[in-house]
């Protein structure tokens, strides 16, 4: 068992804690991230992908309207490479709440948030898709942004500049002595070896999951949780982010991201966080609520669907005067008798920054540096690591590098065997193993209409004839990767992509036998 | 003459088989071997992403994993819990007369295959894991003989063929055969730029000698102390048998193929023997044409018309025989509320609602609900209608659109799909 030592200790590989640790790095704090499974594996990888203007919470949350509306222009600057400018369309459409549709333009102007209201023609004009029925229809900066390639791009820089990260790696107890955290106890998950990490401050950034990380440190936190679900069309339905015009409810919003749209959400609570998954309920529910706004949603064809959970933090016994805002909540546990104990959670993808910020603030002051925040002002470095999350590049490159072209391992996202060659050395460079989970976070895939049937058979072989995998390791891999794509399809097979995930299981069980 | 029907001379015939799966294809050989003037339509079915083995049963009950070494056995052990299953139509002299006529037929057509009558054979697959099944082309027949015995065995993939990976079955099976080898070898002809091929393309080069000399090289090289090699299943597209013989000759040891995942290529000599050997026998067959409208007239025959404008054709047919497969064969479509049959809209068994039809698990060992969906039929074979009776007297229901069985779990697609047309032919004949 061998210990390590560190001046913070990060918990949580999101994009709070990627975040963070790129802030503390940039700051010249010294810092370990560590991940119980992979990055992006919570909140961050379960999302609606939605740069937020701000301009939907304008009724009901003021202050991340404000939050959302100043970061998301931050990051426009910042970290373009990670961001679609798509521009927002908010709709009414017959039925809606009208008086909420009055008010509409005043509380954005409240808020800072900038609209402009368009005619129906010019509505139809920009998005063909919307249904007849409009009544109202506001332009928004609205976005859309690629959580993967930014968690990653955040981590590369916190590791360019020597923050160590540790995936699969969970932390499972505190050691407390007088006021303070002073090991921290943690599980290597592959190899089941514990190890210990001598801290000086420990940054809870766990999101729905800070409540069970503080209590292993015996500080209560008051959360609920709640599920939302989401939905993957085959094809890119729209140029921009679509909005329904009403107070935010179920099935409201579609958002482009690359070569596919996102339809989201729903709110559901949940009483654990083990096994979410989205249900048939919660599927039809969004397609009929968003087919009021684009019909044709009614028809298309999706790939899969996801979850994500959020936290909800109830207020807590001292009162809300920690709570930064009602969006993120920065808890400093010195109030709870631990004192270089702080929790991050909460918030917005589009406010990761900001609270990363926030929280670095918070352990400076403990730590008695004085350094500023570098991540107001300096770009997010783009790297390659984070390259293949984008949806739609593959085929760019390949298209482009057609003269020195490899055989392609994924074909429906256009994948050449270098591209995966490139990842599993990539992955390998970090100590982690190339488990097809690790590949498909960093890559598309299996993200296409095949859902990992063909790409799944040719990267197992391709990874066989490399030399990477040995005796039964493609049967283990296989069947994760396979599981995993299937938690998304279940609920979306009917039509096309019903037949082709019968495909998929005569190729695995009728042929290949996978199942015996 | 038919309101809003093309006003033409119909075709006419005593029977119709829709589908060109295998179902479709043991139909269609079952009523021109009887005698019946037959027409077939139906888009290339499930058949080109068969592997070119023959299942009949092999895994009952599914949830307990359990493989049958008899498949007889097998299926008297699924009929007596599932009254449904369509083996439960057929008596086993039946369902083994069927096989015995499709594979004469094809044994004519120069595709040969070899079966242990009472027992199933086992085999490795592409990845490496043993698999029961029932008929086995020739091709891969010493394959079948050697598992047992284990002796050194070279594996060889060709580079480039990116769905089979013969380090893959080396290693997957390692524990159990330490004498296998693996190798990965250029493909002989290099008259390719491109760097990835399909196993098509593969067999198609290899009907050609220079390619196969080539080949041969290649393999002498590497076979050393191997008692018997293993190819994937690319070994030409026409001549088969003769070109393993060849390398055999000049190698010195036995070959065998390995079938490989979809485009397989035993899975395109068997349709295109099928086809050859149906026209043969005069079956009239309209390949990528479908029903586009059908209706009953006068007594108990049926107008068909057959594709789209402007070449479209009609026909007055006695009996159908619905061979039009499951989803991929378009034979059921299911909406987000309801599974429907494409063609007569059929009544079609299925679980209640879509949050029933697949598992949590892809690979649960159940099996999904949706599997055992599909078209209800009577001991002759003909569809039912929500009171248990036929629906016409002539319309017949054969192969995987059948409810009550999951090919893919118990591994009895062929066997279903050939012996239920059987069925339903002779049922035809019967109420001719
Ligand atoms: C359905 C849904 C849709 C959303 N849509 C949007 C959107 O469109 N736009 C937007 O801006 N925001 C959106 N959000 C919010 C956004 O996704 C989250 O705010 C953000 O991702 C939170 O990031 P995080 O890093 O704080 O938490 P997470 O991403 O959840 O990260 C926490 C990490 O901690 C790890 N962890 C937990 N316990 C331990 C342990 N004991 N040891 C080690 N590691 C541990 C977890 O594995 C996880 O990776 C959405 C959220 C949901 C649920």
């Amino acid at each position: 068992m061998t210990d390590l030592e560190t001046q913070v200790l990060i918990i949580g590989g999101g994009a709070t804690g990627t975040g963070l640790a790129r802030d503390l790095a940039l700051r010249g704090v010294q810092c370990i991230l560590v991940e119980k499974e992979d990055i992006n594996a919570g909140a961050s990888g379960g999302n609606h992908g939605l740069l937020h203007s701000g301009a939907r919470y304008v009724s009901n949350d003021p202050v991340s309207a404000e939050e959302c509306r100043s970061e998301a222009n931050l990051l426009r600057q910042l970290a373009p490479q990670c961001i679609e400018n798509t521009g927002g369309l908010f709709v009414g459409v017959e039925g809606d709440d009208e008086n909420y549709i009055a008010d509409f333009p005043l509380l954005c102007s409240k808020c800072g948030i900038p609209i402009q209201e368009i005619s129906r023609e010019e509505a139809f004009d920009r998005e063909p898709g919307i249904s007849e029925k409009l009544i109202a229809a506001y332009l928004t900066e609205d976005g859309a942004i690629d959580p993967f390639k930014l968690s990653l791009e955040n981590l590369a820089q916190a590791q360019s500049l020597g923050c160590i990260f540790l995936q699969h790696v969970k932390v499972i107890g505190f050691e407390i002595r007088k006021n303070r955290v002073e090991t921290v106890h943690v599980l290597d998950t592959e190899s089941g070896q514990q190890r210990l990490i001598k801290i000086d401050q420990v940054v809870n950034a766990s999101g729905v999951w800070a409540a069970e990380v503080a209590a292993l440190a015996n500080i209560p936190i008051k959360m609920l949780y709640s599920k939302g679900s989401l939905l993957v069309t085959a094809h890119r339905l729209s140029h921009q982010v679509i909005n329904r015009l009403r107070p935010p409810s179920d099935g409201d919003i579609l958002v482009p991201g690359g070569t596919v749209s996102i339809l989201g959400t729903t709110s559901v609570r949940v009483h654990s966080l083990d096994n979410v998954r989205p249900t048939v309920e919660e599927v039809d529910l969004i397609v009929d609520e968003l087919a009021e706004v684009v019909p044709g949603l009614q028809e298309a064809r999706y790939v899969r669907a996801y979850s994500g959970v959020r936290p909800l933090i109830q207020a807590q016994k001292s009162g809300d005067d920690r709570a930064v805002s009602r969006g993120f909540t920065v808890f400093d546990h010195t109030h709870d008798g631990l004192e270089n104990f702080t929790t991050i959670t909460g918030g917005k993808l589009t406010t990761y920054r900001l609270m990363a910020e926030k929280a670095a603030d918070l352990v400076c002051k403990k730590i008695g540096i004085s350094s500023p925040c570098l991540t107001l002002t300096e770009p997010l470095a783009s790297v390659k690591k984070g390259k293949w999350t984008e949806p739609g590049l593959s085929p760019r490159v390949w298209l482009k590098e057609h003269a020195s072209r490899k055989p392609i391992l994924c074909e429906c996202e256009m994948i050449p065997e270098d591209i995966i060659d490139d990842i599993v050395e990539t992955i390998r460079n970090e100590n982690g193993t190339s488990s097809f989970k690790a590949v498909a976070a960093r890559s598309r895939m299996g993200k296409g209409l095949c859902q990992g049937t063909v790409c799944g058979m040719r990267v197992t072989s391709h990874l066989y004839e490399q030399g990477i995998l040995h005796s039964d390791q493609g049967l283990v891999n296989i069947k994760e990767f396979l599981g995993e794509r299937w938690k998304g399809e279940r609920t979306v097979l009917w039509g096309e992509q019903l037949i082709q995930a019968g495909f998929k299981e005569a190729l695995y069980c009728g042929l290949l036998d996978l199942e015996l | 003459m038919v309101i809003g029907m093309p006003n033409l001379d119909p075709l006419k015939c005593d029977l119709l088989v829709i589908g060109r799966g295998m179902a479709g294809m043991a139909a269609a050989l079952f009523a021109a071997n009887r005698g019946l003037s037959t027409v077939q339509v139906g888009m290339t079915g499930e058949i080109v992403f068969a592997s070119g083995l023959l299942d009949l049963m092999g895994v009952y009950p599914i949830e307990e994993k359990k493989v049958w070494q008899d498949p007889w056995a097998a299926i008297d052990s699924v009929v007596g819990d599932l009254p449904d299953h369509p083996y439960a139509h057929l008596t086993k002299d039946e369902i083994n007369a069927s096989f015995v006529e499709v594979l004469s037929f094809l044994q004519k057509e120069g595709l040969t295959y070899c079966r242990e009558e009472k027992y199933n054979s086992r085999m490795i697959n592409p990845w490496g894991k043993t698999k029961v099944t029932y008929c086995v082309p020739k091709s891969m027949w010493s394959g079948v003989k050697a598992l047992p015995k284990k002796p050194p065995c070279l594996i060889a993939g060709f580079r480039g063929l990116s769905d089979f990976s013969a380090r893959q079955i080396v290693e997957t099976l390692r524990h159990q055969w330490p004498k296998l080898r693996a190798a990965q070898i250029p493909f002989p002809d290099t008259s390719h730029v491109k760097e990835i091929f399909t196993g098509d393309i593969l067999a198609q080069s290899l009907e050609l000698s220079i390619n196969r000399k080539k080949l041969i090289e290649s393999l002498r090289k590497r076979v050393k102390d191997a008692e018997v090699i293993g190819l994937p299943a690319v070994l030409g597209m026409h001549h088969t048998d003769e070109i393993i013989s060849e390398l055999e000759e000049q190698i010195g040891v036995p070959v065998f193929e390995i079938p490989t995942p979809p485009v397989s290529v035993p899975g395109l000599r068997l349709n295109e023997a099928f086809i050859r050997g149906l026209s043969a026998k005069g079956v009239k067959q309209f390949p990528q044409n479908q029903v586009v409208k059908i209706r009953r007239v006068k007594g108990e025959e049926f107008v068909a018309i057959i594709g789209h404008k402007p070449v479209q054709h009609t026909l007055l047919t006695k009996g159908i025989i619905l061979a039009s497969g499951r989803f991929w064969g378009r034979g059921l479509y299911a909406d987000r509320h309801r599974i429907r049959e494409t063609i007569f809209d059929l009544p079609v068994y299925q679980p209640e609602n879509r949050d029933k039809w697949h598992s949590d698990d892809l690979l649960e060992s159940g099996g999904h609900a949706i599997n055992l969906a599909g078209v209800e039929i009577d001991h002759l074979f003909r569809p039912l209608d929500s009171s248990g009776h036929p629906l016409f007297h002539t319309l017949f229901a054969a192969g995987s659109i059948l409810a009550h069985h999951d090919w893919m779990r118990m591994k009895c697609g062929s066997g279903v799909s050939i012996a239920s047309a059987y069925g339903a032919v002779k049922a035809s004949l019967r109420l001719a």
